[in-house]
């Protein structure tokens, strides 16, 4: 008998699906500031921009020191990553929405909430001190990368429902380990959701460094495995964060899907005002970042320009300090809350538990009011 | 709250015809779809299939895929995506496959589902419904079995119910689709091929969620049980009436929130008491539900709550099964240790 080889016709699940080569991250980060790109940068948004990172940096010193003065229970501060933060909220148009973490508080103030309101959750007033409609923002999510597959959620029903509104989800290096971002882009990619994932690397999950993290070329990379486009630029440059996420926001915008940006940063502060990063990093290593910083970088190419003269900067200064000063003193005063709101929103209508524990709150909160 | 008794005999309405649970659930899946368009359907297999267990059939080729959506396999994903449904407006219904499939969707259950409405202060409710079939007794293998109602009503924020007759699954996941509050559904797996002479509920019949009810009236005992211990109770209830003893059956269909008065008045009425579930003892709803009777009536109890629990083990295998889930007998042995000789 001959023997005949088997060849297999492969079913269609077996062909690329995708051509992997427009996927891949370019090698090197995006830029603008410092390169040819800077020339044809639309001045009013260098300078938007700019004046958000003076007003940033300035959230971010303000937040710190209230920390030390006991009014916020926490804060992990951005402070070295303000272009990811700015960009990330002006590239939103009004009706997308922005689904932040926990360290992207600046990100919802660049759009434009009120810092009080953002900053409840690190105060300890309440979890969630905005409403997320007013301003289409999600609360700010504490478990890791969690909020990524609520954004493809919402951006899946968006378009289903034929509304032109776009998602923007943010999460950091350490959260791409996480499986919810797996899950999260691999929904976006097989709905074809209108989301954009951004990721700022700023080189460390509290402790442990990227090297830890993961054994990928780039978290940008990541993106091809799933059949979406990923995008690396310089998370310092604010007009490429801006133009790298437009691009993609464009992109969903007009149905072509989903994009993972990752924007390389650096975590210039501790993880937290609790957290000492000494134990882990060099300060050599620190500084080395701090010539690399955002605010630097957009003046150098501000001055150069001559946009930038110093009536400008006074008045950056000027209204990044009526900003701190407002926050300082509404901060300073103690919020009025009411214990009896713990039982209000656990259901749309309380148990018969609730109301019998909400019963017997009262009932202690009167005994203490009468023994006052 | 009413104490509402309803034996699962009762006559049939006019114009019903057997259903099986699982046509009860489809049914309730359909109405609720066709009467409102934010209803959306979703999990693994509920497009094309129909679901393993065929609750989903036909909904794909009715609503569209975009109504009914064959998710990637991914739990957490799956509940996730629902969430950001829900804060577009829509009423997702996820389909967890099995029981124990369910378990990487907790972090967003626990984290995000249950207490969103918490977290925004009442701006943000979550009205999404997870159907999880669950519980033993259908040889099912390792991890097609588990009793997780207890995980579940740890959980403040989450409505946790389960339907033991044709009539209720319909109902109960109309009101639980209808809520604007989480509700866990979970669908006992061994009564989804029960069947009932039935006639869907008109919507203004439908019953809100939260009320336990009388299966079996009697005055010797109560059986607290609810899910795929119903039909255990109501048999040995009838068994022990050769015994002398006239068994009250309450079916809680509701675990979250839990009809305190319903259970308490049968309490009051027979002073015994023995609760009936296949979950786990240790740790198991029945010993909350124990210590609620204690608080509530202990001066009319004659005897300690004893509960009649699935072992504190990991589900065994299909061919020792039964020995694990309580059957007739063990409930008639705990009917028998209530003290008794007290009375006389």
């Amino acid at each position: 008998m001959r023997a005949v080889a088997y060849r297999p016709t492969p079913p269609p699940a077996w062909q690329p699906r995708t051509d992997p080569a427009p996927l891949l991250p370019d090698p090197e980060p995006f830029r603008v500031l410092g390169t040819e790109a800077a020339a044809g940068a639309d001045p009013e948004l260098l300078l938007t921009l700019w004046a958000q990172l003076v007003r940033g940096r300035r959230f971010n010193a303000q937040a710190t020191a209230l920390t030390k003065q006991g009014r916020l229970a926490v804060y992990p501060s951005s402070t070295g990553q303000e272009a990811c933060e700015v960009a990330a909220a002006l590239a939103l148009k009004e009706r997308d929405w922005l689904f932040p973490s926990y360290r992207d508080t600046l990100a919802a103030v660049a759009r434009g909430m009120d810092p009080i309101q953002v900053l409840s959750l690190l105060r300890g007033d309440w979890h969630t001190g905005y409403d997320p409609y007013e301003h289409r923002t999600a609360p700010l999510s504490t478990p890791l990368a969690t909020q990524l597959p609520h954004a493809v959620g919402l951006a899946h029903a968006a378009r289903l429902k034929g509304d032109d509104v776009v998602a923007l989800a943010m999460v950091g290096d350490g959260g791409t380990s996480e499986g919810d971002f797996h899950e999260a882009l691999n929904f976006a990619a097989v709905w074809q959701a209108p989301v954009v994932f951004l990721v700022q690397n700023n080189g460390f999950a509290i402790s442990v460094p990227l090297a830890k993290q993961t054994a990928a070329p780039s978290l940008a990379h990541k993106a091809v495995g799933y059949g979406m486009p990923g995008r690396l630029v310089d998370g310092n440059d604010a007009p490429a964060v801006h133009q790298v996420l437009s691009e993609a926001l464009d992109r969903a915008r007009r149905g072509d899907g989903p994009t993972l940006v990752e924007a390389v940063t650096y975590r210039v502060e501790a993880h937290t005002n609790a957290d000492d990063a000494t134990r882990y990093r060099a300060d050599a290593e620190v500084e080395t970042w701090r010539r690399h910083d955002p605010i630097r970088l957009l003046e150098q190419e501000l001055t150069e320009r001559g946009l930038l003269d110093d009536d400008r900067r006074r008045a950056a200064a000027e209204a990044a300090e009526a900003m701190a000063a407002d926050l300082r003193e509404r901060m300073n005063a103690d919020p009025v809350l009411d214990p009896m709101e713990l039982f209000a929103h656990v259901y749309a209508e309380p148990t018969s538990q609730l109301r019998e524990q909400a019963g017997q709150l009262l009932a202690e909160l009167e005994a203490e009011g009468e023994a006052r | 709250m009413t104490s509402a008794t309803s034996p699962v005999s009762a006559a049939a309405p006019a114009g019903a015809k057997p259903a099986t649970m699982a046509q009860a659930l489809q049914r309730a899946l359909r109405d609720a779809m066709a009467d409102d368009p934010t209803v959306h359907v979703l999990g693994e297999d509920v497009g094309t299939l129909g679901g393993v267990f065929r609750v989903t059939d036909g909904l794909a080729e009715e609503f569209g895929d975009d109504r009914c959506t064959d998710t990637p396999l991914a739990e957490a994903g799956i509940l996730g995506a629902a969430v950001g449904m829900a804060m577009y407006g829509l009423r997702p219904v996820v389909e967890m496959q099995f029981d124990a499939f369910a378990y990487p969707a907790f972090e967003q259950l626990i984290s995000h589902v249950s207490r969103m409405r918490n977290r925004t202060r009442g701006r943000m409710p979550m009205p999404i419904t997870v159907r999880v079939p669950y519980g033993g007794g259908i040889g099912g293998v390792e991890h097609h079995s588990d009793s997780s109602e207890a995980y579940y009503m740890a959980t403040p924020g989450l409505h946790v119910v389960t339907p033991a007759t044709v009539e209720d699954a319909y109902g109960l996941l109309r009101a639980a689709i209808a809520a604007d509050d989480p509700v866990i559904f979970l669908e006992p797996k061994r009564l989804y091929w029960s069947k009932a002479a039935w006639s869907p509920q008109a919507p203004a019949e439908v019953e809100p969620i939260g009320r336990a009810v009388v299966r079996r009236s009697g005055h010797s005992a109560t059986l607290i049980t609810y899910g795929p211990s119903l039909p255990v109770c109501l048999e040995a209830a009838e068994a022990a009436r050769a015994e002398g003893w006239e068994l009250e059956v309450v079916d809680l269909r509701s675990l979250v929130p839990f009809d305190d008065d319903t259970v308490c008045a049968s309490v009051r009425r027979t002073g015994r008491v023995v609760v009936v579930h296949e979950s786990t003892g240790f740790g198991g709803p029945g010993g909350e539900i124990a210590a609620r009777v204690a608080e509530r009536c202990f001066h009319h109890l004659e005897a300690p709550v004893l509960r009649v629990a699935g072992f504190d083990i990991p589900y065994p295998p299909p061919m020792l099964e039964r020995h694990h889930l309580p059957g007739v007998d063990r409930v008639l042995d705990a009917v028998a240790r209530l003290q008794w000789e007290a009375e006389s």
